[in-house]
């Protein structure tokens, strides 16, 4: 069998994006080599993300990677929905690493602000300074932004599926003799009714996978679907409940050896001196490896290597970073704000008039949170191995078409040369995005000093130490009320690393409103935290809100009420999530309830928290309510599971989690410092989705910001303590 | 030295230094890598594994000291057919795990509890469930807990 039979190339196929973008070349190019890639006897290639075997298995193709969220089952039910496909015989692949796979509905709206296109609606919700951070390294294969659904599903999941199943149909019609129009589909067969012969996908497949696919073809009405909106089991699962689910801390292979790292502790420093024979003196360890800002222990194991490295006493500098502190940095950023002008800035009406109104009520108040981290369940780990000029790469990140390209340029070798084999993520929460993986370059190194394939595994003091943390920012908020009671003017200034005057939409409808960015950069490699400035920004504006409504004499939900338009969604989310919560019915004692209402990555969530505060000061979250609007929901309970994981993973944050760093370098280093909210703390999560006809939003995210500020305003209606600082423990003690 | 010892029923006799806590010898010796490194310090619980049927964090205990004991895994709570553990299948019902990297010290520790408690109370589950997962699928582990001891439905804890 020739390789043309093998292949099963679609001419022109590129017409990902619902006919949003125009087949060119270079996308044609690249659906040829994708087909190669995945190719299989007598199977037909649609796209280059569905494939149909003879045997009628459907093989969805992930551009994107399992992080914990659960999407990739949503994007096979998108595209198995268009396609008519027997669900039974779905089964989900992780894309190859390779350019042919990149996600093109996600490089561009990522790189809209950098690209010559305009931004599809859908997607304005995730760009912003995070995106415009990894834009430049497109093309992607990146998961983040709460995008894959919304993105990669809506525009490119469902047309390949149905632009596959009219190619289905079409062949079926010239195979039978029959009109294309008295064919219809269901469960991976064409069927002609009127004369009772069908004919399976898989034996169309190949043929049909030929053909010119349509650019736009007519994805099915809400009423059709079959699998979109249900609650299908997510396909991850199984494995992760044996534990056959392999990760890249699990990567085994002939001859392998084990790294573990130790970096400067004051980020910017270099390592001046090591001496390695105590370490060399232990048992299984091979070599002690010395980079720029880190040493490094190759051993036979984990724990040999770990033994060595804790022999050592490396010697390293400052970078000049060594007067550095929380404090410092707080102190600075309040400085900054009242000395300086703003470096960026966003909003609409005359801020400065309307504040300066007579008869007005001004009321104002400073804020400010720590770098909080990831704290990822797994920590890094990532195997390399340098064969005859060639690189290969084993492990977990949030893109690894462009994880490979680094690989390849600390390598110093061509792209061509390295092949990166994608595993899935205990947990990413955007620490394994694209310029945030250090250990790609540590790992190329240390490769480069062995023979064998050696897996370097951050131990979870670097993981704590090292991270690329959310920004320790300081804000100051001030607004006017008017006589009845309604904001006439807002401004928000806030100092930290990151402009984010883009990022997060304000809901309020206002007369006037500015949102001002003061830059601010620490010895700190600032990250993408779940959510990202959607989470501050939140925490700021919810809890300033409270405050406004109680400086107006007003009830919290009231108060929001009436600064938001009738009819609009953000009320009706505010007011399904006050009804189903009991808002203004009575409580026991010591206990409050506080709302919150944030729109990110397109979509828009409001929690109220049932809340009471310990004798300790400790603050316990009862109860949560959240109401959530993203446009339809693909799987509600993926989707659910994901809005009840960012409470629970926000409410930890607020709680307990702060980075602080003295010195230049970070104090805190494992669970015993940096505790995690555990299951006894954990609230039950009552989460609703009001669907609407709104362009998609994403899940796994927007769940993250309302929750703060929900919590601190819970907190004041219990005890009348205001708390404008994360994390919240102590704070609230009587 | 070599340290006799018995994982899933299967006899072993290992070649290790006796301080290696018994986490790496399960992970890079017998290649059994369902139970997770998370944190070293027996913190976080991803290496939870049953010693004579205890539930033990295994990042913190030496091989050594585990010499002619019986060491269970998440590789060895099925039935000797394939057929899972009934917590291991509540796991699946309330579509528990996210990212699911802590959840074989989850269900090892859920086992012992249930092991122990036969039907465990509210009070029971948050004392026994000290396992820390990021993702926040705490509400689902307390539902797959009750449901896998006929107290609940497998019903989802946040729909």
């Amino acid at each position: 069998m020739g390789i043309k039979r093998r292949v099963f190339l679609i001419g022109g196929a590129a017409l990902i994006g619902g006919g949003l973008f125009a087949v060119s070349w270079s996308e044609r190019a690249a659906t040829r080599r994708a087909a190669k890639l995945v190719a299989m006897d007598k199977a037909g290639v649609f796209q280059t993300w569905i494939r149909i075997a003879e045997d009628d298995t459907v093989t969805i193709f992930s551009p994107h990677v399992d992080i914990g969220q659960g999407s990739l089952t949503g994007l096979a039910q998108m595209a198995a929905d268009e396609l008519d496909a027997d669900w039974s015989k779905v089964v989900l692949e992780s894309a190859p690493v390779n350019v042919a796979f990149a996600n093109a509905p996600l490089a561009k709206g990522f790189g809209g602000e950098l690209l010559p296109f305009s931004i599809p609606p859908f997607l304005q919700g995730i760009t912003g300074s995070t995106f415009a951070m990894i834009a430049r390294n497109i093309p992607l294969q990146v998961t983040g932004g709460s995008s894959t659904v919304r993105a990669t599903g809506q525009t490119g999941m469902r047309v390949a599926g149905a632009a596959a199943r009219i190619a289905l149909i079409a062949t079926a019609a010239k195979r039978l003799g029959v009109p294309e129009g008295e064919l219809t589909t269901v469960n991976s067969k064409v069927i002609h009714a009127k004369s009772g012969r069908s004919l399976r996908y898989g034996e169309l497949a190949a043929d049909a996978a030929e053909m010119t696919l349509v650019a736009e073809p007519k994805l099915k009405e809400a009423g059709d679907y079959r699998f979109i909106g249900k609650p299908i089991p997510r396909l991850d699962i199984p494995p992760k409940v044996d534990g056959s689910a392999r990760y890249g801390m699990d990567v085994q292979l002939p001859d392998l050896r084990v790294a573990t790292i130790m970096a400067a502790p004051v980020r910017g420093g270099k390592l001046d001196s090591v001496d390695a024979a105590p370490a060399m003196a232990i048992k299984g360890v091979e070599k002690v490896v010395k980079l720029d800002n880190a040493v490094a222990v190759i051993a036979t194991g984990y724990w040999q290597a770990l033994t060595g490295l804790r022999a050592l006493s490396p010697k390293f500098s400052d970078g000049g970073h060594g007067a550095l502190s929380s404090a410092s940095i707080a102190a600075a950023q309040a400085a900054k704000m009242e000395t300086d002008k703003p470096d960026n800035k966003s909003g609409h009406g005359d801020v400065p008039a309307a504040l300066a109104a007579s008869g007005l009520k001004l009321v104002e108040a400073k804020y400010a949170v720590p770098f909080i981290h990831h704290a990822m369940m797994e920590p890094f780990a990532l195997t390399a191995h340098f064969k005859d000029g060639k690189l290969q790469l084993w492990g977990g990140v949030q893109d690894p078409l462009h994880s490979r390209k680094a690989a390849a340029e600390a390598a110093e070798i061509s792209t061509d040369h390295v092949t990166f084999h994608p595993m899935i993520m205990g947990g990413a929460f955007g620490r394994r995005l694209p310029g945030f993986c250090e250990i790609i370059g540590q790992v190329v190194q240390i490769a480069k000093q062995t023979p064998y394939p050696v897996k370097l595994i951050w131990s979870r003091e670097e993981e704590v130490q090292h991270g690329t943390y959310r920004p320790q920012a300081s804000a100051h908020l001030k607004a006017a009320l008017d006589k009845d009671g309604r904001i006439a003017g807002w401004t928000t200034d806030y100092a930290q690393s990151q402009d984010a005057t883009r990022e997060t939409r304000f809901v309020y409808d206002i007369p006037a409103f500015a949102l001002r960015h003061y830059q601010f950069a620490t010895n700190q490699h600032d990250g993408a935290w779940r959510s990202v400035n959607s989470n501050q920004n939140g925490f700021y504006s919810e809890s300033f809100m409270d405050e406004l409504a109680y400086a107006a004499g007003e009830d919290p939900y009231e108060f929001r009420r009436k600064h938001l338009r009738p009819g609009s969604r953000h009320l009706a989310v505010l007011d399904d999530v006050a009804k189903r919560s009991g808002w203004g019915t009575p409580l026991s004692t010591g206990r409050g309830r506080g709302i919150a209402m944030v729109e990110s990555f397109n979509t828009i969530v409001a929690h109220v928290i049932e809340a009471s505060v310990g004798n300790d000061g400790r603050p316990h979250a009862h109860k949560v309510w959240s109401s959530v609007d993203c446009g339809r929901v693909v799987n509600p309970d993926g989707g659910a599971a994901q809005i009840m994981g960012g409470i629970i993973m926000a409410l930890s944050s607020c709680v307990d989690e702060s980075i602080t760093l003295d010195k230049g370098a970070v104090l805190q280093s494992n669970f015993h410092d940096y505790p995690l909210l555990k299951l006894a703390e954990a609230p039950d999560v009552d989460v609703h989705f009001l669907e609407s006809d709104a362009s998609m939003g994403g899940l796994g995210e927007p769940g993250v910001p309302p929750t703060a500020p929900a919590l601190a305003n819970a907190i004041f209606a219990a005890t009348g303590k205001r708390i404008r600082q994360l994390p919240f423990r102590g704070q609230a003690k009587g | 030295m070599a340290i006799d010892l018995q994982v899933n029923g299967k006899s072993f006799s290992i070649e290790a230094d006796p301080d290696t806590p018994l986490l790496w010898v399960i992970r890079e010796e017998l290649r059994l890598t369902g139970t997770k490194f998370g944190c070293g310090i027996g913190a976080c619980g991803a290496c939870s594994v049953h010693v004579d049927g205890e539930i033990t964090r295994s990042c913190r205990i030496p091989v050594g000291s585990v010499a002619g004991k019986s060491v269970t895994t998440i590789e060895g709570i099925a039935a000797p057919n394939g057929t899972l553990h009934p917590v291991q299948q509540a796991w699946i019902d309330a579509q528990v795990p996210q990212c699911g990297y802590c959840q074989s010290g989850q269900i090892m520790a859920a086992v012992a509890l249930i092991k122990k408690t036969g039907r465990p109370s509210p009070a029971h589950v948050d004392e026994a469930m000290t396992n820390i997962c990021r993702c926040g699928t705490y509400p689902r582990i307390r539902m797959a807990i009750l449901a896998a001891t006929g107290q609940a439905a497998a019903a989802r804890a946040d729909s």
